[in-house]
């Protein structure tokens, strides 16, 4: 069943390939997206992992796998309507590493086993280079060589960090191992001194993939310049899948008696990427650009959720799926955006209402929403981690996110209300861009979910969150 | 007489995988030294030779899997990567890295200071009794270290990616310490990613280089707050 999950994207990619025509390629997206979720969703319901296995879903793995599988149902609909303004290039690497990203964010989110799992991840970073580069400028090259440089870099130390809590396993008589079932059976018995030195390497390592301050130099370049369709999947999927990682190497150094080392570190390094964010997105000018800050903003509110605990893990992992979707919303229509004003600074880009109804309001709701405005689902989780926080007497940390939350607020605010109010400048570029069926619907598709997660959670979601959130709150 | 033996041959073996890593160590500090690409990427190729024989060495028992990443290291680091190099450069025609930021002689003292840093680092480390006499994680950090100077200091695109191929070097050194807990699969699939990662880079080096008309990292300065 998991295995079908990775070779049905597979098999798509293959097909892509194969296909001649750039008209037709991108409908290969369409089913395979939609054989995945159904997949996906019918393998919610297996049993708990069975132990030393390669592949078995574990409760947080669920989550990530659902919201990736809703979230690339949305992008390839939408990426269907992209690729008809893109007929002057091939489309056939775009479509191949999409289906492919799809399977090996599959992977990650399936794999039991910690070298497994960085395989995975690097596959992916790997995967998403030609899509950054799909503009084929001078401006996305420079991107994608800083992206692949600074990523490999990052995930190089992750798998050094892997190679320690290996060798952290390794006395008592024990061979070491890598497998997550392993580690945690003899996580009190973990060498202390080789633990900490591999969780930090591990934050490093996955928290440069997340985009966490100050491992984040890569993200604005690459999410500026990378089509908007990527930009969701990178800021919805993949990220996700390293927040993933790094949560299960949290869960094993609980287990280890490590808690208080591990949350003081997730804790700082939550606040400073939200302050970082802060920092750059007073004033930004290019709307892309800003979306990626509030990605980086975003993975610190996760890694502060983690790090707190208790309740807010609850609120992280709700989080993290309103982030995901949100993020659709956000990258789909500043994509239509740009491709209206075939401009992405607010130099050129004012007045999107007028010129783009449908695209301008979705982005207007969707900044609503990233920031934590009610009825969207990001104001409950942001407001259950404050509770988390103030619950476990983290009023330092409560009082700090409160504070960014508030200037990013106003500072993503004022270049949003610069886009979207008023009349488009008088001389603007006017492209032959109109929202259709295919680049309109799916925005407004993840907005529903978005707006449905903040008014009520469904059960069969909210089991799936407490399962999840017992799971690596409990120690095994 | 039989334990007195087998002890003898146990401390060999230890000594020629400390051999192999002071070659290993005087290639690092070669390659920090060298401002001509081309020995840079001979030099990668020839601490990949040197590290495919390790698998080989560390194995208690005789057995395929280190046999396979033995081969698989040797056809990768050894030959298929640097060729792709080589390529690369043959394209871009380019025989020599800019002065650097820091000079050469600077950068192979930093890494020299490096390494008997790290020698002097291992020694105060928790390992496992079979590990203490080797060099092995010494080696690692060093080769590691010496992957990062190359990284931060070098300014041609091609020399960046040949400090990314040692510190993955320094990375594979440390893995050596733990052929049980890696099964081949994972193995393999590190060595795939790295060879594949390669192959994508050599590629945007190739673009950067018909659109800069330069390999010269100093021209990726667009992007900007």
């Amino acid at each position: 069943m998991l295995l079908a999950l990775i070779l049905v994207p597979l098999l798509a990619a293959f097909l892509a390939m194969a296909i001649p025509s750039n008209r037709w390629r991108p409908w290969v997206l369409v089913p395979a997206s939609l054989i995945h979720l159904a997949l996906a969703v019918s393998s919610l319901s297996l049993a708990a992992p069975s132990t030393s296995g390669w592949l078995a879903l574990d409760p947080p793995g669920r989550l990530v796998l659902l919201t990736l599988s809703v979230l690339f149902v949305i992008c390839s609909f939408y990426s269907i309507g992209y690729l008809r303004y893109r007929t002057e290039l091939s489309n056939r690497v775009f479509v191949m590493c999409l289906l492919i990203f799809l399977a090996m964010t599959t992977l990650v989110t399936c794999a039991r086993h910690l070298g497994l799992m960085w395989v995975a991840v690097e596959a992916t970073a790997l995967t998403t280079a030609p899509l950054i580069y799909f503009n084929r400028t001078p401006r996305s090259l420079e991107a994608t060589w800083k992206y692949l440089l600074i990523g490999s870099v990052g995930i190089a130390i992750a798998l050094l960090g892997s190679f320690f809590l290996a060798y952290a396993s390794l006395g008592h008589g024990g061979k070491p191992s890598l497998f997550f079932d392993d580690l945690l059976a003899r996580a009190p018995l973990l060498n202390k001194s080789w633990l900490e030195a591999a969780f930090v390497l591990l934050l490093v390592g996955y928290g440069t993939k997340m985009g966490l301050a100050p491992m984040h130099t890569w993200k604005p370049d690459a999410y500026g310049e990378a089509p908007g369709v990527v930009g969701a999947l990178l800021a919805g999927g993949l990220t996700n899948c390293a927040f993933l990682a790094l949560l299960r190497i949290h869960h094993i150094c609980q287990a280890a008696g490590e808690s208080p080392y591990t949350s003081r570190l997730m804790i700082f390094i939550g606040l400073f990427s939200m302050a970082v964010a802060a920092v750059f997105m007073v004033g930004q000018r290019d709307i892309k650009r800003m979306l990626a800050y509030s990605s980086i903003e975003h993975m610190g509110i996760l890694v502060l959720g983690a790090g707190i605990g208790g309740p807010a893990i609850f609120g992280a992992l709700l989080h993290m799926i309103n982030n995901g979707m949100t993020k659709g919303v956000l990258f789909l229509s500043a994509g239509n955006i740009h491709r209206a004003y075939d401009s992405k600074t607010t130099d050129d880009v004012r007045g999107a209402i007028s010129r783009l109804p449908f695209s301008g309001t979705l982005f207007l709701l969707g900044f609503f929403a990233i920031t934590g405005s009610p009825p969207f689902g990001p104001f409950v989780s942001e407001f259950t981690i404050l509770t988390g926080a103030l619950t476990r007497g983290r009023f330092i940390a409560g009082a700090c996110f409160l504070l960014l939350l508030l200037v990013i607020f106003i500072g993503m605010g004022r270049t949003v209300l610069t886009v979207v109010q008023g009349r488009p400048l008088r001389g603007s570029k006017r492209t032959a861009y109109r929202d259709g069926l295919f680049t309109g619907f799916p925005i407004l598709l993840s907005l529903c979910i978005v707006l449905l997660l903040g008014v009520h959670i469904p059960a069969f979601l909210n089991a799936m969150l407490r399962d999840a959130a017992n799971f690596l709150e409990v120690r095994p | 007489m039989r334990i007195r033996f087998f002890i003898d041959v146990e401390v060999s073996v230890n000594s020629s995988i400390n051999a192999v890593l002071v070659f290993v160590l005087l290639l690092n500090l070669f390659l920090l030294g060298t401002s001509r690409i081309r020995a840079l990427i001979h030099g990668a190729a020839l601490q990949g030779v040197l590290l495919s024989v390790m698998p080989l060495l560390v194995q208690k028992h005789f057995g395929m899997l280190p046999l396979f990443i033995a081969i698989a290291t040797l056809l990768l680091k050894g030959s298929v990567i640097p060729s792709m190099l080589l390529k690369a450069l043959r394209d871009a025609k380019i025989k020599r890295e800019v002065e650097p930021l820091i000079g050469l002689v600077p950068t192979m003292l930093l890494g020299a200071l490096g390494t008997a840093i790290s020698i002097a680092f291992a020694s105060h480390l928790a390992v496992a009794p079979e590990h203490a006499d080797t060099l092995i994680i010494p080696a690692a950090f060093s080769t590691v270290l010496t992957g990062f100077l190359l990284l931060i200091t070098r300014i041609k695109a091609i020399s960046q990616v040949i400090g990314y191929l040692i510190l993955e070097n320094g990375i594979y050194i440390f893995g050596m310490l733990l052929l049980e807990a890696v099964p081949l699969l994972v193995e393999l699939g590190i060595l795939l990613d790295l060879f594949v990662g390669i192959f994508v880079v050599s590629i945007i080096i190739h673009h950067i280089y018909r659109e800069f008309a330069s390999l010269d990292t100093r021209h990726l300065v667009a992007l900007k707050d």
